[in-house]
């Protein structure tokens, strides 16, 4: 298990000085264990202050007949109740598609679609209140998976589809062909803080909200149009949000949209905070897949023909379900040149929740089908999975050639070989297969399993005009250092990194640079904090606004001390010019005396990307990050019960802002992305409600689920793009590693049939999803035993 | 006449007066007294992020520190004890406390917002910690940390810090003043806290109880409210009045004799465990261990448990296996029966006007008594079962008697199955009696589907437990479980 001796950790820093590549703890780490932190919960409420709940749909499709709130308006402590007729803009809250209605103008498509707002004196009073309202609905037919909804053509957006030559005559000419098909689950984001928005008005048409949200601009274009007002009426305020993983980033809209109409109506403020089970009711989680491939392939267990139908549960509307799929398409490669491929995806418009975004975005759904894949070929050809996973890696450069994308992208910093080579021989990967089937020979309940799965993720909006960022940094006359950028932080520890960046820029310690909330009247047009591009493009907006003042602060001094402004140095909080060393703070007050501007902008938009969503081609990536995994498991096949025993991780961060944080990163994806797989199961009635609605249904990792043996290390790399000090992002990534363990299960599973048979194993791997599969190994083995016995 | 709830709380006595009995401690810290560093997560005591730490005086009269859910627990039941929140952990001088340091030093918080509850949480196991030498084991921790939810992280540093926490120079607590300031918080009458027409009944005695209940059919019984306080916070239900047991002194009762181990009803569930598996500790152990989560356990109760009488209790099913008994108790006297005949149907007890439970009743172990249970659910910490096993025989000269076998989430209440049970009866205990065990389970019970299993699942793997049960207790072959349980065989010496 790692620990805060870990080698890698403590290497030495590399340069005398330097702000970035070291473990800076978190800028709010202190305020975390004070409980000091400011929530929006937390926030002191003004006076007047009420609070508002939703009332939700009952029925998963149905036409609204009548609404009865005179019980609602009784209840105790209630002040108003709102429906979509007394909202004074747009009734919408889809990001990109305006199919979203903020409250249900009389049809509902899920269970848990909001109706109405309830608005009363305190929290407790306006969600009991919200339950009295008596309403009369005609129910529809309701379509609830996606092969539902693929079956009745039904979907939010027009079918994709993505090919590269031409897959059905490689098919056909392959010497192997396979068929099949995979079903893997959605995910609850499950952030701890749930949603959370308290809008207040102020004078004139203003209102100020204070959102939990990774996309304040997005929250005030949604929060103007529904109020409508102008963007330059509404602000829009993030300190910090108690987790998002893509949660918070359209989905925090209807929230902000709720608590702003109700204020505005009652020019008074009002909070809405959604109760754990209406939060995981209302909103989107990662959208579930069902995958039907044909796959031809050679001997040695290289791919030439790749055909993949995927359909997810969009839910009942579009919010971002174009670009996960588009995402997913981008990712089926994962690390691999796959020949011939057709690629076609849907988003099946079910009556469930409308899905989102989820760390990851559609990679982990792209890359888990090839994975997938992978092992059946393995094991059809009675391979080690890691030769076939090898054989198949893209090609290096032009003369090995197989490098490039099928989405026409030129694959030039590929380091998977390595990476890998190097996490097989650290995990004594091929001795411990030997162990292991040793083990399995001699153990009729418990089988041990091993998976090794590689990562390629592609860094960057797949939508080119998103890779823009802005920051602004203030140096005040003592010579501290503020910082306000466009990113928003959810944890992942952006601020830090940014204000590493800044205090590096300025040859500053850390403690000189402090980084303030995020607010849409100091940063216009921002983008949301995802695809894991929060740091790349933030980091690099602050870092051109500090080295403005840099080189203003460079010529100032080199014009007082008679020195080349090309010369000076900024480090160990001294400025150093002509063989003097100046503090900072005195030289910031000299030259705010001979009125120089102490604070810029900065800007940044990534180079050199552009993406055709018509015929999806292009380079939509920046560049790329890769991992790989080892992970072992142990499972019981009379239960399907199973524990992780050992994981190994390699990941390529770049030069890495932080190693702490970074291995943070990836060792909290790991686990989250191996709580997709597993325990945690979306579970709908078949009248389309949800009923793991809360934690004591809905099963996130839990502290035992982290495995004893547990190594992470980042892999010694320097990004080949321009990125912000060579470094590179390391949020989403990691969450694919944990295939491995998902792998590693199924490997287990197939060590019943003497890994002759391919497991159906769906994710997530519940202990009864491992059971069906081992018994469907079982019954496979069963008849071919009965066969060879009778010939 | 209302009492003020009266709690020591930052160094001073706190008296709250004119609040609902049902306003739960948390609301009453974010709301009330703008203490917002304990957070709300879930409002069901699943998640951990409103940890607190409660100090009580214990029926022998010394301090006991516990981690507890402050979403679900009525201000009134904190009557007479002390409450901790992450405000309290910064030392006099701003300094953080070791727990805290030791946080910030392995980069255990992202978001922070579950920070304040792990905390608290480790600030429980640093307490049980002082004056020990070693670092806490893995499993002590994971215990310690059971009902701490952390999205972020994935643990790791987290566990770190709880191992670096003592490595780093000592904070001592003051039980004995604090102690002193308990004694003089108890009360020697009843306490009753009235508001909006609703009164919550806190009893000394097992009188005061008894007539109070006479009185009162319809109040709800409240004893660690880790149940009744999700009926407020999530369903939002109307309670009523309310009787608090847990002021109860002789329901804290634990005994020993004619081969029973009794267990007051207001005994908490870490607290019967512990007496429990002192006598059974290769079979209840890892049940102990996966019954909900420290918090839960530290105020929820087995007579609770027992009580309200969920189809998928954890505790049940081993209970009817052993031949436990329920002791009753009304006005009109009492009365003790087998569990088993306690549950009569779904949701639906055999009380009679005016009862409650008074005790639990555990047969002690038995010459030639094998009894074993296994608990089958999506994660392994606090997680309500979707299948719960238990199995008890008699083994004379390899041949089976009495058999006991019992099942939680098989039907509407935690029952025996008796075709199983006379398959097994008399027959030698080898694989053909277990087949023939499992097969009648099928005549035995029919599940149903939910989002813990599906009736499949269900039917087999009750089946398949059988014959871990089997597996395990074959007198020529019997199996140690590390060989055949994944979860003891990654404990096991493989992977140290």
């Amino acid at each position: 298990m790692n620990s805060k001796n870990d080698a890698f950790l403590n290497q030495p820093e590399k340069q005398a000085w330097a702000a970035v590549g070291k473990n800076a703890k978190h800028e709010s780490a202190e305020l975390h264990v004070l409980g000091e932190a400011t929530y929006t919960d937390d926030i002191r409420e003004e006076h007047g202050t009420l609070h508002a709940a939703l009332g939700i749909s009952a029925k998963a499709h149905a036409n609204i007949l009548s609404m009865n709130f005179d019980a609602v308006r009784a209840a105790p402590g209630v002040v108003a109740v709102y429906t979509h007729k007394d909202i004074p803009g747009t009734n919408d809250c889809g990001p990109i598609i305006h199919d979203d209605p903020i409250l249900s103008e009389g049809l509902v498509q899920y269970i848990g679609q909001p109706i109405f707002i309830v608005v009363a004196d305190t929290h407790d009073n306006a969600r009991r209140a919200a339950r009295k309202a008596v309403i009369e609905y005609e129910e529809l037919p309701a379509v609830l998976t996606p092969q539902a909804a693929r079956d009745a053509q039904s979907f939010v957006v027009p079918p994709m589809h993505l090919a590269r030559g031409d897959a059905q005559a490689a098919f056909e000419r392959s010497r192997h062909k396979l068929k099949g098909e995979l079903y893997v689950g959605g995910q609850e984001q499950f952030y701890l803080e749930g949603q959370i928005s308290y809008a207040i008005p102020r004078e004139g048409n203003g209102m100020l909200i204070h959102c939990s949200t990774q996309h304040p601009t997005e929250m005030q274009h949604v929060v103007a149009h529904a109020l409508h007002r102008h963007s330059h009426d509404i602000v829009v305020q993030c300190r910090r949000m108690g987790g998002g993983f893509g949660g918070k980033e359209s989905q925090s809209a209807l929230w902000a949209a709720c608590a702003a109409i109700a204020a505005a109506r009652l020019k008074r403020p009002v909070k809405l905070r959604a109760d754990r089970d209406d939060d995981m009711m209302v909103t989107g989680k990662r959208h579930c897949f069902y995958y039907e491939y044909e796959i031809g392939y050679g001997d040695d267990g290289r791919i030439a023909a790749a055909k993949v139908e995927m359909v997810s549960r969009a839910g009942y509307s579009a919010d971002l379900s174009a670009p996960v799929a588009t995402r997913a398409m981008c990712h089926f490669d994962n690390a691999y040149y796959l020949g011939d491929v057709d690629i076609r995806a849907m988003a099946g418009k079910t009556n469930t929740q409308s899905n989102t975004a989820f760390r990851g975005f559609g990679g982990p759904q792209g890359a888990i089908a090839i994975e997938y894949i992978i092992d059946e070929i393995a094991r059809n050809l009675g391979m080690d999975a890691l030769d076939v996973r090898k054989i198949n890696f893209y090609g290096r450069n032009d003369e090995e050639g197989r490098n490039v994308t099928q989405y026409q992208q030129k694959v030039v910093d590929n380091v998977i070989h390595e990476l890998v080579a190097q996490l097989e021989h650290d995990s004594e990967y091929r001795k411990r297969r030997q162990d292991i089937n040793a083990f399995n020979k001699g153990s009729k309940v418990l089988k041990r399993g091993l998976a090794l799965t590689p990562v390629k993720f592609g860094i960057a909006f797949n939508v080119t005009h998103f890779n823009q960022a802005g920051a602004l940094v203030h140096v005040y006359t003592d010579g501290s250092v503020l910082v306000n950028h466009g990113g928003t932080e959810m944890g992942q520890g952006i601020n830090t990194k940014v204000c590493q960046v800044v205090a590096h820029e300025l040859g500053l310690d850390l403690d000189w640079v402090r980084a303030s909330a995020t607010d849409t009247s100091k940063v216009a047009n921002t983008s949301a904090t995802a695809a894991s591009t929060g740091a790349d493009l933030n980091g690099k907006a602050a870092q051109d606004a500090a080295h403005t003042i840099r080189r203003r602060l460079a010529e100032f001094a080199a014009s007082r001390h008679d020195g080349n402004p090309d010369e000076v140095r900024f480090e160990d909080n001294f400025v150093h010019v002509n063989g003097q060393a100046i503090p900072f703070a005195e030289l910031v007050q000299k030259a705010y005396m001979a009125r120089v501007q102490l604070w810029s902008d900065g800007f940044y938009a990534t180079p050199g990307l552009h993406w055709d969503p018509k015929t999806m081609s292009g380079n939509p990536f920046s560049y790329f990050a890769y991992g790989a995994a080892v992970s072992e498991v142990v499972v019981d096949t009379l239960t399907g019960e199973w524990k992780l025993l050992r994981a190994d991780a390699l990941y390529d961060a770049g030069n890495s802002l932080n190693p702490a944080i970074d291995i943070g990163q990836v060792e909290g994806a790991f686990i989250q992305g191996m709580g997709w797989l597993t325990t945690e199961e979306l579970w709908w009635n078949p009248a389309g409600k949800l009923m793991t609605h809360a934690p004591s249904t809905y099963k996130i990792p839990a502290v035992s689920d982290c495995p004893g043996n547990f190594k992470v290390q980042l892999y010694k790399n320097r990004n080949a793009a321009d990125s912000i000090h060579r470094s590179k992002a390391v949020g989403e990534p990691p969450l694919l590693l944990p295939i491995s363990v998902f792998l590693a299960i199924r490997d287990a599973c197939s060590a019943v049939g003497g890994h002759r048979y391919n497991p159906p194993l769906k994710a997530p791997a519940t202990s009864e999803a491992i059971l069906n599969a081992i018994s469907a190994v079982q019954e496979r083995a069963a008849v071919q035993d009965a066969a060879e016995a009778a010939d | 006449m209302s009492d003020p709830v009266r709690f020591f709380y930052r160094g001073e006595v706190h008296s709250v007066a004119d609040s609902a009995p049902t306003r739960t401690l948390l609301q009453h810290l974010r709301e009330d007294l703008h203490c917002t560093g304990t957070k709300e997560g879930c409002a069901e005591g699943d998640c951990g992020a409103c940890t607190v730490v409660v100090a009580e005086l214990q029926p022998d009269g010394e301090v006991a520190m516990k981690s507890v859910n402050s979403c679900i627990q009525f201000l009134p039941t904190l009557d007479g004890k002390a409450v901790y929140t992450i405000e309290d952990l910064k030392q006099p001088d701003g300094a953080l406390h070791p727990v805290q340091e030791a946080l910030v030093e392995c980069h255990a918080s992202q978001c922070g917002f579950c920070t304040p509850g792990f905390a608290m949480s480790l600030w429980s196991l640093y307490l049980k910690q002082e004056g020990k030498a070693d670092q806490p084991c893995r499993k002590t921790i994971d215990e310690t940390l059971s009902g701490n939810l952390c999205r972020c992280t994935g643990y790791r540093p987290i566990i770190d810090a709880a191992r670096r926490m003592g490595e780093l120079p000592p904070v001592t607590f003051d039980r004995a003043a604090l102690k002193a300031t308990l004694q003089s918080l108890q009360r020697d009458t009843m306490a009753s806290f009235s508001h909006g027409g609703q009164t919550f009944y806190a009893p000394r005695t097992l009188d005061e109880l008894c007539a109070l209940r006479a009185e009162k059919p319809g109040a709800t019984i409240v004893a660690g409210s880790t149940d009744v306080g999700l009926w407020v916070t999530k369903q939002m239900r109307d309670l009523g009045d309310m009787i608090y047991v847990r002021q109860v002194q002789e329901l804290f009762h634990m005994q020993e004799a004619d081969g029973m181990l009794t267990v007051g009803a207001a005994v908490s569930l870490n607290d019967a465990y512990a007496a429990i598996c002192r006598h059974y500790k290769d079979e209840l152990t890892e049940m102990w261990q996966r019954f909900a989560s420290q918090p839960i356990r530290n105020t929820g109760t087995l007579g609770g448990s027992v009580a309200n009488g969920s189809p998928i209790g954890d505790s049940a099913p081993w209970m009817i296996a052993l031949g436990a008994e329920i002791v009753l108790r009304s006005v009109h006297g009492q009365r003790t029966l087998l569990l088993e005949k306690f549950y009569l149907d779904y949701m639906k007890k055999d009380w009679q006007p005016g009862e409650f439970v008074e005790a639990v009743r555990i047969p002690l172990p038995r010459k030639d008594v094998r009894f074993r249970t296994y608990k089958l659910s999506k994660r392994y910490d606090q997680d309500i079962s979707a299948v719960c096993a238990a199995f008890t025989i008699t083994l004379k000269d390899g041949v089976v008697s009495d058999a006991h076998v019992a099942y939680g989430g098989m039907a509407a209440t935690s029952r025996r199955a008796p075709l199983a049970e006379a398959a097994m009866n008399g027959q030698p205990w080898n694989e053909e009696t277990a087949l023939a065990a499992m097969a009648a389970l099928a005549q035995d019970y029919t599940p149903l589907t939910d989002m813990r299993a599906s009736a499949a699942y269900r039917m087999k793997t009750a089946q398949n437990l059988l014959r871990r049960f089997w597996l395990e207790t074959d007198p020529v072959a019997g199996q140690p479980l590390q060989s055949i349980n994944a979860f003891h065989y990654a404990e096991g010496a493989a992977f140290a």
